[in-house]
């Protein structure tokens, strides 16, 4: 039997025949880097390859690194194997990695979503023979609602709170989130970010994509100068000193775990939007499905759960023990 | 539904308690009468009997959406709560309007109980396939019992003044007993009550902890202490035509004690007492160990045998009612005199006695008697005020609680569960072993007591560590040391240790413990031992 093509060492995935890393999470010579969240991207590699898409992001959060792009769906040779970028849809510029070896092909997931948000790249399935998908939702119990129908609430949430002289604080993911929230939502009154959030929105809104107008909170906003204002934030500002010039306010948050009552409880949260840029089950499976692929390997999520029940359906299903250690802990904001 | 299911929804997002009382108010004052009815009695802890079991109900949502059974409960393990994980795996029907009532469907549920499993199944899938998902969560919630909304009773009863305009304590003694929510109206059920009838018994008064000294309470002359008896909390009602046994929850217990029936004989008419139901040794007139009082919990009917090896006694704290005269608003003291005279006027060999109070008459010296308590097999002392009314609840100011301090012993994890409700999710509940020779040997199992914090870090490491899953439980390196605190130790046959901790719960996490120097179980052993005898058979003290 030929080896795997894709193959775990303590520096992350290693494709042995082209001598290059995938989302390493320890310093390689060579990384692609399929999108810029910081258990993906991480500092200290000798060379990048990302999306052109991604790179902006990439460079802001990792300072000075050697980097090149590859647009999507473009093939390069590196050695004796092909690789090519195909959108994840999981935020702008996210993108799935294709490897090709002697007519072998693996494809790692990255993160990624199935629905399309108005503002990422949306996915496309890509036919392999071996998938390598996170699953960080990889159980039955969460299922998304439609976009349009979860911002609809978010939207009332808002209105509701301005209606009662109250500031809307939401929590957010400052990357992919909070811009996939503002593209989407409708213009109910004057929406504040956190400077996390409006850096990222500085560099996409420069890249071509759609948001609206924002402003960035500064010493002297408060509720008083934008009463019944949005604000986006990432979630370790709720309930800090930063927060507290927007009171009276309500706090709520948009992640996938708000699905699970106990978890958005925990946080302390009454209100909770089950919005998540990772795919649920319903996608994880279709997605699975689309590839074709008679194996797959679960990474990051409830992968021994997924793993057995692809095996139940007759795919050949294992785990990777990974290190994307950003989604491992319900509550974070995914 | 909808109108209860946005009640709840508005009750679970907020912490406020004037904001889940004013959306209660609100609720009692819009609802349609029927469905009010049902909410005060699930918000007071009564619930329909069950129309399947949660075997029967996970089967059935597994088959309906699909799932293997093993999937299904990797994911009641990830959501922390059956009714959630049920809502969440069904096949989702956005656009139903959930149009049936609160008051329909539990009498929906309520048909169902006795019927062939067939038809309990087909009715409840068609149940859940009626309703949106907020409301099929409410509705299997119903089904599967245990349900809380973060309202107390106390703040349930405030609103439900605020909407009808009558007192608060009023209403609280009409909702207590045993009045049966499918068939009280709304009105009956909050209308003007008489004073003492049939077997209803009154609000229990409830104390405090102590947390500061005792001497900050003031004059020991205004003041009665008593043990804390560790028992069951009970209200014995006598009354023309009716003779009850309550507990503390409101059940009625009155047949699971058969020997207070002859009470019912000697008592006057028109007398309630609040009291403690114990497990009784006669020969040493010293209360059993709970564990003997536990056997006669949840037994419908009491074998003959039992009742010689574990006969109940009531120790009476206080009268509540005499003559038919409510006696609450007067002074604990005289109170408790007129039960002392009562008492006194009985014929002995009742199971019935006052609980001795303890005389004092400098706070250091209480204290030092409170030291002996576990000789007297008691949990500490129960402070009194002289003067004060008996109040329903928990009124901080008149009741202390003075518990002795529990014992303690470093012990180290050994499994670790995922918690439910509020910490689905996390590893929450973990089982604690000590040291038998070379072998580490489980002795308990606990689940509070550590910061938030520090049980979120102790999932990410139970993730990164585990050695075994048997479905929710993982199996983990014996690294971790806790202080444990508990209240009691007993000899129990079951448990491999051969003994069992009463209430036991983290006090700390040792991160300064190596694993080498935890507790061992011989000296658990040795504490049973001091512990029995402490309670051995002698003569009573005065107490």
């Amino acid at each position: 039997m030929a080896p795997d093509l894709l193959t775990l060492t303590p520096q992350g995935l290693f494709c042995p025949a082209g001598g290059f890393h995938i989302d390493p999470w320890r310093p390689v010579a060579r990384a692609l880097v399929t999108h810029g969240h910081s258990d993906h991207a991480r500092p200290g590699h000798a060379a990048y390859l990302t999306t052109p898409q991604a790179l902006p992001v990439i460079r802001h959060r990792l300072g000075p690194i050697t980097a090149e792009s590859l647009p999507y769906g473009q093939p390069l040779a590196i050695g004796p194997v092909t690789v090519s970028f195909h959108p994840a849809g999981h935020v702008p510029g996210s993108a799935q990695v294709r490897v090709e070896h002697r007519g072998e092909v693996w494809v790692v997931s990255g993160d990624y979503k199935t629905e399309a948000d108005g503002l990422a790249e949306p996915f496309a399935p890509v036919p392999c023979h071996a998938f390598i998908t996170e699953c960080t939702f990889g159980l039955p119990v969460f299922r998304w609602r439609p976009q349009p129908m979860v911002i609809a609430d978010v939207a009332a949430w808002w209105a509701a709170n301005a209606r009662a002289g109250k500031t809307s604080l939401l929590a957010a993911y400052s990357f992919g989130k909070a811009q996939r929230l503002l593209a989407a939502l409708p213009p109910l009154g004057p929406i504040l970010t956190h400077g996390a959030v409006e850096e990222i929105n500085q560099i996409l809104r420069a890249q071509g994509y759609p948001l609206p107008a924002t402003t960035r909170v500064t010493p002297e906003i408060t509720a008083k100068t934008h009463p019944g204002a949005l604000v986006l934030a990432p979630p370790s500002a709720l309930a800090t000193p930063w927060a507290r010039r927007f009171e009276p306010a309500e706090e709520a948050m948009a992640s996938g775990w708000m699905a699970v009552r106990g978890i958005r409880r925990r946080r302390g949260l009454g209100t909770g939007f089950a919005l998540s840029d990772h795919a649920d089950w319903d996608g994880l499976l279709t997605a699975v499905k689309a590839t074709g692929a008679p194996r797959i390997r679960a990474t990051h999520g409830y992968t021994v759960p997924f793993a057995r029940h692809l095996c139940d359906l007759g795919l050949q299903a294992d785990t990777l023990q990974t290190e994307f250690t950003g989604d491992d802990t319900p509550g974070d904001g995914a | 539904m909808k109108a209860f299911a946005t009640l709840f929804a508005v009750l679970d997002a907020t912490t406020s308690t004037a904001g889940k009382t004013a959306a209660l108010a609100d609720y009692f004052r819009t609802a349609p009468d029927a469905d009010k009815v049902w909410t005060i009695a699930l918000l007071s802890g009564r619930r329909p009997r069950r129309a399947a079991t949660a075997t029967e109900l996970r089967t059935w949502a597994a088959e309906a959406a699909g799932l293997s059974p093993w999937l299904f409960e990797e994911s009641h393990a990830v959501v922390g709560d059956l009714a959630e994980t049920i809502a969440l795996i069904l096949p989702s029907s956005a656009d139903i309007a959930g149009l049936t009532g609160l008051d329909a469907v539990i009498r929906r549920l309520i048909a169902l109980t006795g019927q062939p499993a067939e038809a309990r199944r087909a009715a409840i899938l068609a149940l859940w396939a009626s309703l949106p998902p907020a409301e099929r969560f409410l509705a299997t919630k119903l089904l599967t019992g245990g349900f809380r909304m973060g309202v107390s009773q106390g703040l349930m009863t405030r609103a439900l003044a605020q909407a009808t305009g009558r007192a608060e304590a009023d209403l609280a003694h009409a909702l207590m007993g045993d009045w049966n929510p499918a068939q009280t109206a709304f009105g009956a059920l909050v209308s003007a009550l008489e004073t003492g009838a049939g077997s209803r018994p009154y609000p229990f008064a409830l104390a405090s902890p102590l947390e500061a000294a005792a001497a900050t309470l003031g004059d020991p002359v205004d003041w009665r202490a008593e043990w804390k008896w560790d028992g069951i909390r009970g209200q014995i009602v006598a009354r023309p035509g009716a003779f009850a046994l309550w507990s503390r929850g409101e059940e009625l217990i009155t047949d699971r004690f058969p020997e207070f029936a002859p009470l019912r004989d000697h008592l006057p008419e028109g007398t309630v007492m609040d009291g403690e139901v114990l497990a009784w040794d006669r020969a040493s007139g010293r209360p059993l160990p709970f564990a003997a009082l536990q056997r006669r919990i949840g037994r419908k009917t009491v074998p003959k045998a039992l009742l010689r090896e574990a006969p109940a006694q009531f120790l009476a704290y206080d009268l509540l009612e005499a003559g038919g005269e409510d006696l609450r608003a007067q002074p604990f003291a005289a109170r408790r005199e007129a039960l002392d005279t009562l008492l006194a006027g009985l014929p002995p060999g009742l199971p019935l006695a006052a609980s001795p109070l303890v005389t004092f008459y400098d706070w250091d010296a209480l204290a030092v008697r409170r030291q002996t308590a576990r000789e007297g097999g008691t949990e500490g002392l129960m402070l009194k005020r002289a003067a004060s009314p008996y109040l329903g609840g928990r009124k901080r100011g008149d009741w202390w609680k003075w518990k002795l301090d529990p014992y303690s012993i470093d012990a180290v994890m050994l499994y670790a569960q995922a918690g439910h409700g509020r910490r689905a999710g996390l590893f929450t509940d973990f089982t604690f072993a000590v040291r038998d020779g070379e072998a580490l040997v489980p002795v308990a199992k606990a689940y509070s007591g550590l910061t938030d914090a520090e049980f979120a870090e102790i999932t990410a490491w139970v993730q990164r560590h585990t050695l075994e899953r048997f479905g929710p439980v993982r199996r983990v390196p014996p690294d971790l040391v806790f202080e444990i605190a508990f209240e009691g130790i007993q000899a129990s046959p079951r448990h491999k240790s051969g003994i069992a901790l009463r209430f036991p719960r983290m006090l700390r996490w040792r991160r300064d413990k190596p694993v080498a120097e935890i507790d061992t179980l011989e000296a658990l052993r040795g504490l049973l031992a001091a512990d029995r005898g402490l309670r051995a058979p002698g003569p009573p003290r005065d107490i």
